[in-house]
């Protein structure tokens, strides 16, 4: 199929298929949704951000006018979370509160006002218990524990792995350079605040509409939670008001209004305000990072050890994923024959962090990608010829043992160097002027699903009629991305049929073949290969039922533009409607399902799960600054990025996934951070957010928006549908450290954390002007216990992709030079 | 308790008024603390206005009130007597879009779509006063507008493709 060059439909610009809708206000986003008899829910949330709860008397609230419901943690016995290994939230706290907004007790009313005062009426009576608030807090202190489970202590997870003697790779590099990062915590501010609505159908059965990225994770977590039988629960996935990952974990909310229906025979609704939606979070994780890495002195990679420290917040979630990705990705982009990592994530008493566009990868992303430019700072290197010479081999294994497929990302290097003029400006524009360069690698869906199974990661059917019409039902969930566009277009070329003459129905568990969700950029790639096989399928039926009347044989019937005719002779031709009622007087009534797994990774270590994706995306960037050192105010001209997307499906919607990327990348590069701090004891010691709202919490305003050149490099991938690539969470990832690179061409001072703010410009010019080191950041990573690695043979020194015993090693390898750069 | 009670808006009487909506005289009644942007979307069902913040931070609940942008959500209701609101569900004549409409959705302006009928009617009022407005000038009319999907440069030039559309049928509609 990627064999293909010639579309009809496929990388043509287009509106997208939904479009229309978007723009006249009718896509009926889940807030929109007004139910007969329908109620309104308020949740109480902790004022506390650790506790116990000795009691909730509800009484007051209950005989409040216009109450029909109140409830509590004792109506919710039984825990979720989104992976398996934490199960560790209640809906609604029965007895410990863990962060400042987790929920307590839920209100039913007749509407939202009414429900408001009525939480005012509910006492609550905590006995506080001591705040764990950083990630130092954390490991320093073991008791109280925020969970009974874990590593030890408030350590959530912690975990090493090896590939290859480092130690050795080190010892033998003409350099080693070590350095250490930290990103600030940032969220997922999606315009559209959270909402949800649950009923009771007339039979009984339970159906919930959420502005949520994965009804297939929920619909299954809405049977655990409510102890209600999966086959009795309907989840529908609205389109999101922008997700970014913020609506990719279970929210208790979803659960508290379904029990709430269920309870009530009516229906429920909640929407978030936004301030209880930065306390929602499941955002972007703080994380502390230690980077060494070996080179030779022509800017090869030896060997590199990464180090990372995660702020968690007060519960699971996807940490357990994310604390993998803060290690996993790092050997994808460059050549690296040995790599470690070491990850540990920590509970504290805040909101849980989760998955942000780019997962857990962003942090390390920017430490490697800083340390580099120190390299080629240090060896009198371009950066970019740097990056271009040990560029990733295509179809070819990593040290972690993930398997590329195709890379574009020396072309990427080529296409912004040459767009943006680097030659001529790096190292070479005036005193405050500089330009940067960074470049990074993306999973184009992770290839195993949250929960060990070994069923389809998405199913596609289609459904077509004598009218001609074909609807294509898919469980993917549009979240602004163009989920249903890419469906549409897909299906649409294989039958030779316009986008808009494919009906789509999606994101609905009770119609809907199950696909896993809009998450970690999976779903051009597996619902995209799903529906070709299920188009294919039924084309073939079609096919045959014209030949048969085109009197020709099957393999020799064409389907384009709406006709399907003989490839020799395209006067013998009828219109696809007519193809398909030759196909259903054939065949019956016609359909066709098609599904996909992805391939199985190479990698057999426990642990090898995380990481291995059928193909992964490429990016590189280049970012031009002007740097005020009177003030420290950073502005960006302008932007060139350069993406390797395999194939194009929709040209207009593929930009606008660049550009939304490059936009929320320069949000965390210079202002977006999520931070909280301990008011006075004397108001009650609580931990809460800094800044939570809209207007406070900095993000890019259009009038702070640069001009962004966005190109698009095609090199196919043979595992993706005509070769497509993912471009919704990759370009974002090279964005902060092409910043931090540029500001040091600009004003020769280091800003190893983000986001980069006038302050710390400022203090690091202060530093240069002393003679001191001209940076700022963390000064040293602690020292955390993690475990003995994992240790794996990579596939260049002979392994098998099991773990095996680590090689012998008397002392630490002493290395060549431990130049602090 | 007291408190309780003061705040117990519920309780106070539902008052009836009547403005233009879209062209359409409406009569509603509704309760007096609401919000412009509640009456549209839960007394009118004209959910097509947006909310992201319901404290004038966003944008997304922008409407036109006697042709000039308002935050909805900072707009009492009450205050709305007789005049002239225009949503998003009044842009498209019939089938036919407003050339707005038609540029945003043809040039990636709308990815999640949950930004735009505040940027459209924004644009909208934009274009009414400067039919060809500099990308300076467009950037500055909806800096009150946050979108979190687009990155704005693809609404920009929405913007400019729409009002160039305008020009060459001769005026704002
Ligand atoms: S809802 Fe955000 S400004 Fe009105
Ligand atoms: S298109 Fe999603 S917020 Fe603007």
């Amino acid at each position: 199929m990627s064999a293909r060059t010639r579309f009809n439909v496929i990388g043509k610009p287009r509106r997208r298929v939904d479009g229309r809708a978007k723009v006249t206000g009718q896509t009926r986003f889940a807030d929109d949704i007004k139910l007969p008899r329908m109620l309104h829910c308020k949740i109480l949330r902790s004022p506390l951000p650790h506790a116990r709860i000795e009691s909730i008397d509800v009484a007051r609230a209950e005989a409040h006018p216009g109450v029909h419901l109140v409830l509590t943690g004792k109506d919710f016995p039984v825990t979720y979370g989104m992976m398996p290994v934490s199960q560790d939230e209640y809906p609604l706290a029965p007895e410990r509160v863990r962060y400042v907004g987790d929920p307590v007790a839920a209100v039913i009313a007749r509407d939202e006002q009414t429900a408001a005062q009525a939480l005012d009426l509910i006492d609550v009576r905590y006995q506080p218990l001591k705040t764990i608030a950083t990630i130092e807090e954390a490991l320093a202190t073991p008791e109280p524990r925020i969970h009974d489970y874990g590593e030890r202590g408030n350590i959530h997870r912690n975990q090493s792995y090896e590939f290859g003697d480092v130690e050795e790779a080190l010892a033998h590099a003409d350099h080693v350079f070590e350095d250490v990062f930290f990103f600030e915590g940032n969220t997922h501010l999606p315009i559209e605040q959270h909402a949800a609505v649950a009923t009771v159908d007339a039979d009984g059965k339970l159906t919930l509409w959420s502005s949520t990225q994965v009804p297939h994770y929920l619909h299954r977590a809405l049977s655990r939670a409510l102890q209600f039988p999966a086959a009795h629960i309907r989840v529908i996935a609205c389109p999101n008001g922008g997700g970014f990952g913020g609506k990719c974990d279970l929210h208790n909310h979803e659960i508290v209004v379904s029990r709430a229906a269920l309870r009530l025979g009516r229906p429920v609704k909640i929407c978030l305000s936004r301030e209880e939606v930065f306390y929602m979070h499941r955002g972007r994780h703080p994380v502390l990072m230690k980077m060494r890495t070996g080179v030779t002195r022509d800017g090869r990679l030896t060997g590199m050890s990464v180090q990372t420290l995660l702020d968690g917040g007060g519960y699971g979630g996807y940490g357990a994923a994310s604390t993998f990705y803060t290690g996993v990705l790092q050997p994808v982009t460059y050549e690296l024959p040995r790599y470690r990592f070491d990850a540990a994530r920590v509970f504290t008493n805040k909101p849980a962090c989760g998955p942000k566009r780019g997962h857990g990868t962003p942090q390390p992303r920017f430490g490697q990608e800083v340390q580099l430019d120190k390299i080629a700072e240090r060896l009198g290197m371009d950066p970019a010829e740097l990056r271009l010479n040990i560029v990733a081999k295509p179809n070819s294994l990593t040290a972690n043992w993930l398997r590329i497929g195709s890379i574009g990302l020396a072309e990427c290097i080529h296409k912004v160097v040459d767009a943006s003029g680097w030659k001529d400006k790096h190292r070479k524009l005036p005193e405050g002027r500089g330009i940067g360069i960074a470049c990074a690698a993306y999973l184009s869906g992770a290839g195993v699903s949250i929960y060990w199974n070994k069923m389809p990661h998405s199913g596609v059917q289609l459904l077509l009629d004598r009218s001609g019409q074909v609807t294509v039902f898919c469980g993917a969930t549009e979240i602004g991305q163009g989920s249903d566009d890419v469906l549409a277009a897909i299906v649409a070329e294989v039958l030779g049929i316009d986008a808009f003459d494919v009906r789509c129905v999606t994101g609905d568990t009770g119609i809907t073949p199950v696909d896993l969700g809009s998450y970690s950029s999976r779903v051009t790639v597996m619902m995209g290969n799903a529906a070709i096989q299920a188009a294919e399928r039924v084309r073939e039926l079609i096919a045959d039922a014209a030949a048969d009347e085109l009197d020709v044989l099957p393999e020799r019937v064409v389907f384009a533009r709406g006709q399907v005719f003989a490839s020799e002779d395209p006067s013998k031709t009828m219109s696809f409607r007519e193809a398909v009622a030759f196909a259903e007087t054939k065949y019956g009534t016609l359909g066709s399902v098609g599904s996909y797994s992805p391939p199985k990774a190479p990698g057999r270590y426990k642990g090898a799960g995380v990481g291995p994706s059928p193909a992964y995306s490429y990016t590189a960037c280049v970012v031009e600054v002007d740097v005020d050192p009177i003030t420290g105010w950073i502005t960006v001209p302008k932007v060139w990025v350069a993406h390797d997307i395999g194939r194009t499906i929709n040209p207009v919607l593929a930009r606008g996934q660049v550009e939304g990327s490059i936009y929320m990348g320069l949000g965390e590069a210079l202002m977006e951070e999520q931070v909280f701090r301990r008011l006075p004891p004397k108001l009650s010691n609580a931990l809460v957010h800094k800044i939570p709202s809209l207007l406070e919490y900095k993000s890019l305003t259009s009038l702070d928006m640069p001009e962004v050149e966005t190109i698009l490099v095609e090199d196919p991938d043979p595992n993706c549908p005509f070769g497509a690539k993912e471009v919704g969470q990759g370009p974002l990832l090279p964005v902060m450290p092409a910043v931090a690179n540029a500001v040091f061409d600009a004003v020769g001072v280091r800003i190893d954390e983000v986001p980069i703010t006038p302050d710390k410009i400022l203090a690091a010019l202060a530093k240069k002007a002393k003679g001191e080191v001209a940076r700022v950041g963390p000064d040293r990573f602690p020292d955390v216990p993690y475990p003995e690695p994992i240790f794996v043979l990579p596939p260049s020194e002979g392994g098998d992709g099991n773990a095996t015993k680590a090689p012998h090693r008397d002392e630490p390898a002493r290395h060549k030079e431990a130049a602090a750069s | 308790m007291d408190a309780v009670r003061e705040r117990d808006a519920t309780a106070q009487e539902n008052v009836r008024l009547s403005m233009r909506v879209n062209g359409e005289e409406v009569d509603v009644l509704f309760a007096p603390y609401k919000t412009l942007l509640e009456v549209l979307r839960e007394d009118l069902d004209l959910t097509g206005t947006k909310h992201g913040c319901e404290l004038g931070e966003c944008g997304a609940c922008a409407v036109l009130v006697d042709g000039e942008p308002v935050l909805s959500c900072l707009a009492l209701a009450l205050d709305c007597e007789g005049r002239e609101i225009e949503t998003v569900e009044g842009l498209a004549r019939g089938p036919e879009l407003h050339p707005l409409q038609a540029a945003f959705a043809d040039l990636g302006a709308a990815q999640c779509g949950y930004c735009t009928p505040g940027i459209l009617m924004t644009a909208k009022a934009l274009l009414a006063a400067e039919p060809a407005p500099s990308r300076e000038r467009i950037k500055e009319a909806i800096s009150g507008n946050l979108c979190r999907c687009t990155g704005y440069q693809q609404i920009f030039e929405a913007v400019e493709e729409a009002a160039r559309q305008m020009r060459d049928e001769g005026g704002a509609r």
